[in-house]
């Protein structure tokens, strides 16, 4: 809309291994749910080039990319982003129905993804009707549905108390020791300790890369 | 496996669609609402519409395709003001013009000259106004009327001038309420009748006002005339403007006689009563109607016909009414009447279209934030577009649905309280389905569209 064009990301490099677990840091407005949205398939660079799984996205058409969404990824959002006239169980199979699915397999997997992350008894009730700390995990379940190559993740915990958030965080960490790839955006260094690496960006540039050693 | 799949895939998509829509049953009720009455008004017009020029088509069909029908009218106002009032006035086809039309044209087969007579008809302590026709023999079958009860009169009562009649139903019910006429009398002046048949009414069954109407608009520029007395207000005079009204609040109780004795017992002066005045006058044939051999002859005949009765008259003291001419007006005006209703029908279905578009691009903007997830979570653009579509075309095809039960109830209730006749035919409601479908494609597919081709990272912006 405004007549300056602004570059939300310049000169970024990076190279993500499998089963990573990536936090990305920085001031607000400095790239971070520019740079996940490009991760996921969701936008592409005006410049350079995104190899995703060794494939070049930005070649590909509008229903390759939702076919990328579909089979590779899978995304938690800060504010969990359920579909509020769907159930539960009808939130987390969506990526399963684009996928195509036989029900049958389809609700199989679905139960079995509530019940990972905690919401078996939950399956018929409307997202209204969970606490905030349950609506993420319907999130992440649904990310997790399509057993996706990567979990993007922009500030999962930003709309969540500390307990409910630690709750969420435990389920990530849970999953990078699955050998998940985890790529989450996030303003908590507590929780960005929990990462291997930690990407600083600062006015859409990397500021620092570095990799976190535990103990 | 893989049809399979795609099946269980639409069954999602139309369960999704209708849940959507339940969520918001108001609203969404009301956006068909537009469909619904739309939809309905076609298939109650179209069969109010069928039902009347089905029951005019009967009748003009009953006066005889192979007919030409020659009436007596009496000459306009000004001739009668300038009139004596105390001679009778004469006017009207004669014996003579029937002799001439039976010698001078091959192609007419059979005559039936009739004289028409009001007059009281008593049966004991029951009376009725009625309407005496002298007629031949064969008049039943030239007006294809059936024969209820009984029997017509024959040839040799004709010639033998015999005091026979044959009733018609609607007369039978005001003049003997209880038991069969058949052998019993019925009194018209000082003269006594035997009744020996029982003949159905001429009119046919459910004649009403919109058939009446319906034959005005037909027939009304070929039987155009001037005022008339009421002597002929005879029932099949359909399109006569003076006449309608008679014809539509008082039916006619008919008795028909031979024509010989109607010659003989009331003579050819006929006196009339009008409030307060007496007015005679002399008619010696007030119907004649003339059957050619072939159809396709009967305009020509008419022609001839017209030609040899305007050279012995000084007015024009008849008119021609040809039923097969009749039939083809109807027919005409059945087509416009249709695309008059079928005009209306499309625009008040376009109207009801583009609410149901209205609608569908605010529930699209209302629903931007679940169109942006579901395509971050693997949606292709032609998943939205079939999402939306699909629920556009429920809520058109349902409104559908839900007009055409309106419209098939409303022509019963039509025909139920009003009494007219309604005709539903097959092809108006498929129709009628078929354009509300295609009217939530029409209209849905813009909306659809919008909502595909949003940006996602937008869409999930989007508060
Ligand atoms: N659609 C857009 N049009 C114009 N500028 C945009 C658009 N989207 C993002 N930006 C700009 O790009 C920059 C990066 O935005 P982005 O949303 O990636 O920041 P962020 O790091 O996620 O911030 P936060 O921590 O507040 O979520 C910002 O300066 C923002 O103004
Ligand atoms: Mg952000």
């Amino acid at each position: 809309m405004g007549s300056v064009d602004i570059y939300a990301l310049r000169g970024i490099d990076i190279e993500i291994e499998e089963g990573e677990f990536v936090c990305i840091m920085g001031p607000s407005g400095c790239g971070k749910s520019t740079l996940l949205n490009i991760l996921g398939c969701l936008d592409k660079p005006t410049d350079g080039k995104y190899y995703l799984n060794g494939c070049d996205i930005s070649y590909l058409d509008d229903d390759t990319l939702s076919d990328m969404r579909c089979n590779y990824l899978g995304f938690v959002f800060q504010s969990y982003n359920l579909i509020p006239q769907l159930s539960v169980i009808e939130n987390i199979e969506i990526p399963l129905y684009y996928q195509g699915i036989s029900p049958n397999e389809s609700r199989e997997k679905t139960i079995e993804m509530a019940s990972r992350v905690g919401l078996a008894e939950r399956l018929y009730h409307k997202p209204t009707e969970l606490s905030g700390g349950q609506q993420q995990r319907v999130g992440i379940a649904r990310a997790l549905v399509n057993n996706p190559l990567v979990i993007l993740a922009d500030e999962p915990t930003g709309n969540l108390d500390s307990k409910s958030g630690k709750e969420i965080i435990d389920i990530f960490i849970e999953l990078h020791r699955q050998k998940k790839t985890i790529i989450m955006v996030t303003h908590d260094e507590d929780i960005a300790r929990n990462a291997e690496r930690i990407i600083c960006l600062r006015d859409g540039l990397i500021e620092n890369d570095e990799r976190v050693y535990r103990g | 496996m893989l049809n399979l799949v795609s099946i269980y895939r639409w069954i999602r998509v139309i369960k999704m669609g209708f849940k959507s829509l339940w969520l918001h049953r108001l609203r969404s009720l009301l956006t068909v609402l537009g469909i619904v009455f739309g939809v309905a008004s076609v298939i109650a017009m179209l069969a109010v519409g069928e039902g009347a020029s089905q029951v005019a088509q009967e009748q003009i069909r009953k006066l005889g395709s192979k007919n030409i029908i020659v009436r007596s009218v009496k000459p306009s106002l000004e001739q009668k003001a300038t009139g004596q009032r105390s001679r009778a006035i004469e006017y009207g086809i004669t014996w003579e013009d029937a002799t001439r039309i039976r010698s001078t044209i091959p192609d007419v087969e059979v005559l039936v000259p009739n004289r028409i007579i009001r007059d009281v008809v008593w049966n004991t302590q029951w009376q009725i106004d009625g309407q005496i026709v002298g007629t031949v023999s064969w008049y039943p079958e030239m007006r294809q009327l059936q024969i209820i009860e009984g029997r017509y009169f024959n040839e040799s009562e004709v010639l033998s001038v015999k005091n026979v009649c044959i009733l018609s139903l609607n007369t039978i019910a005001r003049l003997f309420p209880n038991g069969s006429p058949i052998g019993r009398s019925v009194r018209i002046g000082s003269d006594y009748y035997k009744v020996v048949g029982i003949i159905e009414d001429e009119g046919g069954v459910g004649t009403s006002t919109q058939t009446q109407s319906f034959l005005t608009q037909s027939a009304g520029n070929n039987l155009r005339e001037e005022k008339r007395g009421s002597i002929q207000s005879i029932q099949e005079g359909m399109g006569r403007g003076d006449n309608r009204k008679a014809t539509m609040t008082t039916p006619n109780y008919r008795v028909y006689i031979p024509i010989t004795s109607a010659q003989k017992r009331f003579g050819e002066t006929l006196v009339r009563r009008t409030t307060g005045t007496f007015e005679a006058e002399k008619v010696e044939l007030h119907e004649l109607i003339v059957m050619v051999n072939k159809e396709d002859r009967v305009e020509e005949v008419a022609k001839v016909v017209d030609n040899i009765l305007q050279k012995y008259h000084k007015q024009r003291d008849y008119e021609l009414t040809i039923p097969l001419e009749l039939l083809r007006q109807a027919e005409r005006t059945k087509q416009i009447f249709n695309l008059v209703l079928g005009t209306i029908a499309g625009i008040s279905l376009l109207v009801g279209g583009i609410g149901i578009m209205n609608i569908m691009l605010a529930t699209v903007t209302e629903r931007t934030r679940e169109i942006g997830i579901r395509r971050a979570l693997g949606a292709r653009k032609r998943d939205i577009v079939i999402q939306f579509l699909v629920e556009t075309i429920i809520m058109s095809g349902t409104g559908g649905l839900m007009g055409i039960g309106l419209g098939l109830f409303v022509p019963y209730l039509i025909t139920y309280f009003a009494s007219m006749p309604t005709i539903i035919r097959l092809w108006s409601p498929v129709i009628a389905f078929g354009i509300s479908a295609g009217i939530g494609i029409i209209f849905g597919i813009y909306p659809a569209l919008r909502a595909a081709n949003m940006d996602p990272v937008e869409a999930l912006r989007h508060e």
